[in-house]
């Protein structure tokens, strides 16, 4: 079932186009990865979702209804330019802003205690955030984020600014979150970890859409038919045995065996390219080349823009 | 509703514990006591310097009249002494060395000698007193020259002062006694006051403003509330701390009031009421000095006539107004801005009529029904300060409620305004923003 969807946005600033006509479906209980070049419209989207600016045309919906002011109180958001009340004690500060998301006293202080004893920072309930370093205030922050409860999270760049620890201590979070039930979107240029967390993705460039799907279905679609072969015998005997219908791309010779990265021309089925070899040495390994999402996002970005150039 | 409690809550605890604002609310009335305090204070002590006075006196006219004048004493010696004196003053025992040469009648002028600055209240008491020795003599002179029986008396009668009542004709024809002088004293006073509040915290709800815009917390508090909530929160909260500044300003006052008469002693107070009569009484036996009960009782009176409700009403609405107009543009430059030196630059037209009001005071006191004087009050930006000042002087009711009426409106466009260009500009970051960009702004859909 979907959970969070958009509806054709559009949003301009000026003469400025932000959003074109950008729908987006996210499965409930998913992980679903916001991606897009610098200046893209990322931002803009997800400020759309969090009711900070308002779509000049577009719906947005949660949960099959029409999105309301009432529902701030199911969303967590974690902005990429973020930051916390300096003079202020961090345990004032967290009720106040869980007291923001609508709140009681009384629950926002068991959720908090929750979370301060699981990050083990409860003696820092009285600590004024100017003397945290900035790796302390990111947890701060990851907790009024989801305090409330949240069945929609949005991450906008969470991990910048982490130790490769505490990265990964935020990363298990999430993925423990999504067990419990929650939605959650993720901007990042990490594609990394797009590939270590995301089931989902949509790909936003130049204020459009420009790809979108589960994860290894995107994968799938923009593999080149690429194999990599490694084997023990002649090169020669078996760029030979290729015939026309496919192309050697590389090899390398080394003393214990050789590979060979081959593409195939005609879309001819997969298995004749191992028929073929099969006769000129012998196979040790046989894979098809996925490529990785970094790969997907700058063929795609590019191929967009080629296709799209301005007259 | 609850959202913009929560966050006024903030606003107001926040400010209100800050060591700043403690500091600022105990000192401020303890400068002002001490502003008031220590000048009567030390003229009442400074009173109490003897000073000994050795008058060479060549004319012997004198001889018998200068004796002892509150704490200067005069002491006459003989122009042997004179000499050696005048070579040696810094070691003498007298203070400095009065030499009053014969022809005193004719060239009107004597030498005060001494071997330091010489305070200016001594000279001008010699002066006088000199002047009215002569003064009596000559006077005494020409009576008996004259031959006219009674003539002292008779002069004595034609000593006259006229006081001018102000009273103010009310529509109904009722006659009612008005002072200019408290009228000009309440105008100044509470347009002053509008003045420095709206200034003090409209900065106050811009420099807030620009905080969370800095650290980068406005996104996350605009996630979970309206900008508008935010924005009134934040207003609201920042007028609450103002008006806890006053409320505790008005019960130091009156407790240092206290402080004050108990530290001025009935007998103090009377000493100095005398020191003060003798100073009036030595301006001259021509002027009448005794401040009359009539003249106190005159200005309470007008105190009474000036329409207190309506001034308490005005300044209310004035201050609010004003609070709301210009906290909202404030804290809309706060927003539109990545640091100092560029609010500096939106802030000064914005405050320019501000400014300008304070200056108009005087010229709107002093002539309040004036050109100057109607157009300032009925100009929103100028109209807080300008027409609370000219209140106390009564304006015509219509000109009153258009100045309200328009300072509504714009109120409200200011804070509709400040609101757009707020939600813009608070997530915008690294760009310099000009008047014309802020205008663009407006334009933009929520």
């Amino acid at each position: 079932m979907d959970f969070f969807e958009t509806h054709g946005i559009h949003k301009v600033f000026g003469t400025t186009h932000a959003l074109t006509d950008v729908s987006i479906t996210v499965p409930e209980q998913s992980i679903f990865g916001l991606l897009g070049p610098n200046g893209a419209g990322k931002t803009t989207l997800i400020r759309i979702i969090n009711q900070i600016t308002a779509p000049d045309k577009g719906d947005v919906y949660l949960a099959g209804k029409k999105i309301t002011r009432d529902d701030i109180s199911n969303i967590g958001y974690l902005p990429e330019e973020r930051g916390l009340y300096t003079k202020m004690k961090i345990g004032e500060q967290v009720l106040y802003l869980a007291k923001l998301k609508g709140m009681t006293h009384q629950g926002a202080m068991n959720n908090l205690k929750y979370w301060f004893k699981k990050f083990d920072i409860v003696s820092w309930w009285d600590k004024k955030v100017e003397e945290l370093s900035k790796g302390m205030q990111q947890k701060v922050q990851f907790i009024t984020t989801v305090v409330h409860k949240p069945k929609l999270l949005i991450f906008d760049e969470p991990f910048s600014g982490f130790d490769p620890i505490n990265a990964n201590l935020i990363k298990q979070e999430i993925l423990e979150l999504r067990d419990k039930g929650a939605t959650i979107i993720f901007s990042t240029h990490n594609m990394g970890t797009v590939e270590d967390l995301c089931d989902h993705i949509a790909l936003i460039n130049k204020s459009r859409k420009i790809l979108d799907g589960p994860i290894n279905e995107v994968k799938e679609d923009f593999k080149s038919n690429i194999f990599e072969v490694s084997y023990r015998g002649e090169f020669e005997k078996v760029e030979k045995s290729l015939g026309n219908s496919f192309q050697v791309l590389a090899h390398q010779e080394t003393e214990y065996e050789n590979s060979i990265r081959i593409q195939e021309t005609d879309g001819r089925e997969k298995n004749s390219l191992i028929t073929a070899l099969l006769g000129a040495a012998e196979i040790r390994s046989f894979k098809e080349v996925i490529p990785s999402m970094n790969d997907v996002f700058i063929k795609a970005v590019e191929k967009y823009n080629a296709e799209n150039k301005m007259p | 509703m609850n959202k913009t409690w929560i966050i006024l809550k903030r606003e107001y605890l926040t400010r209100v514990k800050k060591k700043s604002f403690i500091i600022t609310t105990l000192l401020v009335p303890l400068f002002f006591a001490a502003l008031m305090v220590v000048p009567i204070w030390l003229s009442t002590r400074d009173d109490k310097q003897e000073r000994r006075i050795a008058v060479y006196d060549e004319s012997s006219l004198f001889l018998d009249q200068l004796g002892e004048e509150g704490y200067t004493k005069y002491h006459f010696i003989p122009q042997s002494k004179y000499d050696s004196l005048k070579r040696n003053l810094e070691n003498s025992e007298f203070y400095a060395v009065l030499y009053i040469p014969a022809n005193i009648y004719t060239v009107n002028s004597a030498e005060l000698l001494s071997s330091r600055q010489l305070p200016l209240e001594l000279s001008e008491q010699i002066e006088r007193k000199l002047s009215q020795i002569i003064e009596t003599d000559k006077r005494s002179k020409v009576i008996q020259e004259a031959g006219i029986p009674d003539l002292e008396d008779k002069l004595a009668s034609t000593k006259t002062r006229i006081n001018i009542n102000t009273m103010k004709v009310t529509a109904t024809g009722e006659q009612k006694k008005s002072s200019s002088i408290v009228a000009f004293i309440a105008s100044y006073g509470m347009g002053f006051i509008i003045y420095f509040f709206v200034f003090m915290y409209g900065s106050m709800v811009m420099r807030s403003v620009m905080e969370e815009k800095k650290n980068r917390i406005v996104e996350v508090i605009i996630s979970s509330v309206k900008p508008f909530q935010l924005m009134t929160g934040k207003i609201v909260g920042t007028a609450l701390v103002g008006l806890t500044q006053v409320a505790i300003w008005i019960v130091l006052g009156i407790a240092a009031l206290g402080v004050v008469q108990g530290f001025f002693t009935p007998e103090a107070t009377r000493e100095m009421g005398q020191s003060i009569l003798e100073s009036q009484q030595q301006v001259g036996p021509m002027t009448p000095s005794v401040p009359e009960q009539s003249q106190i009782a005159g200005i309470l009176e007008s105190i009474a006539n000036l329409n207190i409700p309506l001034l308490i009403f005005g300044f209310l609405f004035y201050f609010l107004g004003g609070y709301l107009l210009y906290s909202s543009l404030m804290g809309a430059i706060g927003a539109a801005v990545d640091n100092d030196e560029d609010s500096q630059q939106l802030v000064f037209p914005v405050t320019f009529p501000l400014i300008l009001s304070i200056m108009l005071l005087i010229a709107i006191s002093r002539n309040p029904e004036g050109a100057v004087a109607f157009w300032a009050s009925i100009i929103p930006l100028t109209s807080p300060v300008c027409m609370l000042a000219r209140l106390p002087f009564s304006p015509p009711a219509w000109e009153i409620l258009l100045s309200m009426v328009l300072l509504v409106l714009t109120t409200i466009g200011a804070i509709w305004a400040g609101a757009k260009i707020y939600r813009t500009g608070i997530l915008m970051y690294g760009k310099k923003v000009n008047l014309k960009e802020l205008i663009k702004w407006l334009t933009y859909r929520g």
